[in-house]
């Protein structure tokens, strides 16, 4: 008579796992990053470095202080998908500290102290973005011009020692490195009443958004389609978040095309594509019906036009996501399917 | 509903494609004839309902196909000898269940090897009976449900005076992966199925009978519309449905086949529809034509961790181990044992159990199957259970409320809606057992209501008793009022004697008793 283990089905093997989730997440930022580091040097392979020993770090002393399985958890990488995404939002040559800050209050504060993997209601990257932003103003303002546009151009050592030391070589000032970013631009000269045709010809803008960062949120909506792809994200947030942002904005552009960007443009500048694809997207943050994130997708569109044209920050995706990360649980509640066998 | 049925496919939500493995099992012909075993072990509740009532005594010579057990209960199913012998004890024996094998009560019965078999009564033409004597007759073969539900089968073939059946599907897809004992016994038995089914309509006076396969099936499709076709009765037709797990399930396969959804805690046949099993159907069609109760099944015999896996007509009681012995044995190192398939069924403990009428798959898995490549992880709100639930649930919210024991919430979500299908448990990344969390809710909420219901008729007690003791109380009151009144009335003198006559009458009987 032979004996056997118990256990509950299923006894197929499993087809996935967090890590391997997370895995194909960082996977998909690849040509993102890659296309970043293209059009704007290598500022953001140290400030990616840098950001992922911070959430490590943090994420490890987090785990051991609430009694975790360090190991499992630490390699789920959801960490270091939160470090990335964090360093896809913030200038590429900020301070180390500054990240550093991001990060606590990104894994520290609203992972952790939330409950951890699974628990946080707000996105973890959008809530150290907005600590860092609302704190340091001045260097989540310190954008780099695309390298095009640059008159200095920093080898992968000395964004590195800028980054660290705050001295940039050559006895420059920030001024001299730093350029305000399209949609900086399209706030400041809307305010001064010019027409977006004639901003437009502001050689920060380039075909269809802004000059490099067209072709990195290109490269971003690969990835995004890779995800879609391999059925890590579906087709409800990017579709809702891209049909909010172009329907609502259609009516307006067509009224007053020299006072609105184009649906197209709107899309394209800025962290839309980022922020439909990687951002929404955060699975623990988003709404978990299938309609409701139609609805969550969709409220971030629209919020993100609003801060946009009214709101005091150029961009405003970051500021939505965490606004609709707060009403997931209402959505959540009226967005609920239909059991089978129920009356429809 | 459209006359149509079959013609036009509609599409459950949710589901998964998973590998099938069944070619391991299906590539060639089913063992019969197994050498009989010298035990047989018949447990008396081996359907959904009332255990049978043994009817045997212990040292009772029994005929092959004999009644050993009753299912005179209110739902229950008759057990019958599956071979001749002797039965040897009526007692606790190991048998399959949810918890990997419990103790049942179950005949012992010694097999003497003449297979001896009793008188049997077949009817030739089935359309001369009336749909209660077949129904009948089923009832008293010990008919159940093949698929894994083993429902007694007479009780679905009752037509309800409120509600007519339209439609008979015969459940020929077998969606779990690894199963194919009614594959191949659809494709070596269609005769038996077709007729079975025609049995089927013809009891329920249904318009039609859908036999339902999966599409991959051509053989036994091509096999069975042959048949079909020789019969040459048009209201039996065979519909090909997409191999998307879990298709067999009732309530999906109703969907695919009619677009209609059976309401929540309802039956099929509130909106026009029964289901049989295929395997049932040629059950039906042994113990019309034939007088053969329910005595032997097809069983698959497979898995990596069986040498030669194929199928098997076996006996009821045959020991498990007796079945993975004529497969060959095992390859190696057998770490886990599936009654069922690998996505419903339930882990043994031990190979030493009887195969019973639910046994459709005997799965022997190795290391590489049940390796662990991750510990259990919250939940990280994927949404891919929401995605493949073909119940249209949210799993991980139902999962939320099962953990922290909100027990209304979890009812409220729709919990007892779910078909334990496994999907959301097969592609959680997190790997969190889910169904195991929904059928230990499921447990929690039965419990409650239970105890609910007993507190409930325990108050309604207590409250009867409060106004019995009321009513007897004002009764004895209104009586001593009464006798006060009678005392005021009589003369006080009077009442004074009597009180006296009546104490010494006392006090010599109780004299007397001390004499004595």
């Amino acid at each position: 008579m032979a004996t056997f283990e118990l256990k509950g089905a299923p006894y197929i093997p499993a087809p996935t796992r967090v890590q391997g989730v997370m895995l194909q997440v960082l996977l998909a930022l690849v040509p993102g990053v890659m296309a970043h580091i293209w059009f704007f040097g290598w500022g953001i392979v140290v400030q990616i470095s840098i950001a992922i020993v911070f959430a490590l770090t943090f994420e490890a002393t987090m785990l051991h202080l609430r009694g975790k399985d360090v190991r499992l958890y630490l390699t789920d990488l959801s960490a270091v998908v939160t470090a990335v995404l964090f360093c896809l939002c913030v200038p590429q040559l900020m301070p180390w500290w500054v990240t550093a800050t991001g990060m606590f209050f990104a894994i520290v504060v609203a992972k952790h102290l939330y409950g951890g993997l699974g628990y946080n209601l707000f996105n973890p990257a959008m809530v150290g973005w907005m600590v860092v932003l609302i704190a340091f103003p001045r260097d989540l303002t310190a954008w780099l011009p695309p390298l095009e546009l640059a008159e200095y151009h920093f080898t992968l050592f000395e964004s590195a020692t800028i980054i660290f030391t705050g001295n940039i070589p050559g006895e420059l000032v920030w001024d001299d490195i730093t350029q305000a970013t399209p949609l900086d631009t399209l706030k400041i000269q809307t305010a001064l009443a010019m027409t977006i045709a004639e901003i437009h010809e502001d050689a920060i803008f380039g075909d269809f958004g802004g000059l490099g960062w067209e072709w990195i949120a290109n490269w971003y909506a690969v990835g995004g389609l890779f995800l879609l792809y391999r059925r890590i994200i579906s087709w409800h947030i990017p579709v809702a978040f891209f049909g909010a942002v172009m329907l609502v904005d259609l009516p307006f552009y067509l009224m007053d095309p020299d006072g609105y960007l184009g649906p197209l443009q709107q899309v394209f500048t800025g962290s839309v594509v980022l922020g439909a694809f990687f951002i929404a997207t955060d699975p623990v943050t988003a709404s978990s019906t299938p309609r409701g994130r139609l609805v969550y997708a969709a409220g971030i569109g629209v919020i993100t036009l609003i801060i946009r044209r009214w709101g005091a920050y150029p961009d405003g995706v970051g500021f939505a996501v965490l606004l609709m990360n707060m009403a997931v649980p209402l959505i959540d509640y009226y967005t609920r399917p239909t059991i089978y066998g129920h009356s429809r | 509903m459209a006359t149509e049925i079959g013609n036009r496919l509609w599409r459950f939500h949710g589901g998964l494609k998973l590998r099938n493995y069944k070619v391991m099992s299906t590539d060639h012909a089913v063992l019969h004839g197994l050498p009989i075993p010298e035990q047989l072990i018949l447990p008396i509740s081996q359907h959904m309902g009332i255990p049978a009532r043994p009817v045997v005594e212990p040292g009772d010579k029994v005929l092959k196909g004999q009644v050993v057990a009753i299912g005179d209960g209110f739902v229950s199913a008759s057990v019958h000898a599956p071979s001749s012998g002797t039965v040897t004890a009526i007692a606790k024996r190991l048998v399959p269940s949810a918890a990997g094998g419990t103790m049942g009560i179950s005949i012992v019965l010694e097999t003497d090897g003449e297979d001896k078999w009793i008188q049997r009564d077949g009817i030739r033409n089935f359309e001369t009976l009336a749909p209660d004597e077949i129904r009948a007759r089923v009832s008293n073969a010990g008919i159940v449900g093949l698929g894994g539900a083993v429902f007694p089968s007479h009780i679905k073939l009752m037509r309800d005076i409120h509600q007519t059946v339209e439609t008979v599907i015969l459940n020929g897809v077998e969606c779990e992966p690894y199963i194919s004992c009614d594959e191949m016994l659809m494709r070596e038995r269609a005769v038996p199925v077709v007729t079975g089914g025609r049995m089927m309509r013809h009891a329920l006076e249904a318009k039609r009978c859908i036999i339902a396969i999966e599409d991959h099936m051509e053989l036994a499709g091509r096999v069975l519309r042959g048949v079909v076709a020789e019969i040459g009765d048009d209201r039996v037709s065979v519909v090909d449905v997409p191999t998307i797990y879990p298709q067999g399930g009732e309530r999906q396969l109703i969907e695919t086949l009619t677009g209609q959804q059976v309401p929540s805690g309802g039956l099929p046949v509130q909106i026009g529809v029964v289901c049989h099993n295929v395997a049932t159907a040629a059950a039906v069609q042994d113990a019309i034509t034939d007088g053969i109760p329910l005595i032997s099944r097809y069983v698959t015999v497979t898995g990596p961790g069986v040498k030669n896996p194929s199928n098997v007509e076996a006996l009821i009681g045959t020991p498990l181990s007796q079945l993975i012995e004529a497969c060959g044995g095992y390859t190696g190192d057998v770490p886990m044992l599936i009654l069922g398939g690998p996505m419903m069924g339930y882990a043994m403990s031990t190979d030493d159990l009887p195969v019973i009428k639910a046994t459709n798959c005997v799965l022997a898995l190795v290391s590489e199957d049940v390796r662990e490549t991750q510990k259990e992880m919250p939940c990280i709100g994927c949404m891919e259970c929401v995605n493949v639930c073909p119940a249209d649930l949210l799993p991980q919210t139902l999962f939320l409320h099962a953990k922290e024991r909100q027990l209304e919430q979890a009812r409220s979500y729709g919990i007892f809606d779910c078909i334990e299908c496994g999907c959301c448990a097969y592609v959680c990344p997190s790997h969190i057992p889910l169904v195991d969390y929904y059928r230990v809710t499921k447990n929690r909420i039965w419990k409650i209501d239970e105890q609910r219901q007993k507190a409930e008729h325990a108050r309604r007690r207590h409250e009867f008793r409060e106004r019995r003791r009321q009513r007897q109380e004002t009764a004895r009151t209104d009586h001593l009022r009464e006798r006060e009144r009678a005392l005021d009335t009589k003369d006080p003198q009077d009442a004074i004697a009597e009180a006296v006559k009546r104490s010494r009458q006392h006090r010599a009987r109780r004299h007397r008793k001390d004499k004595d």
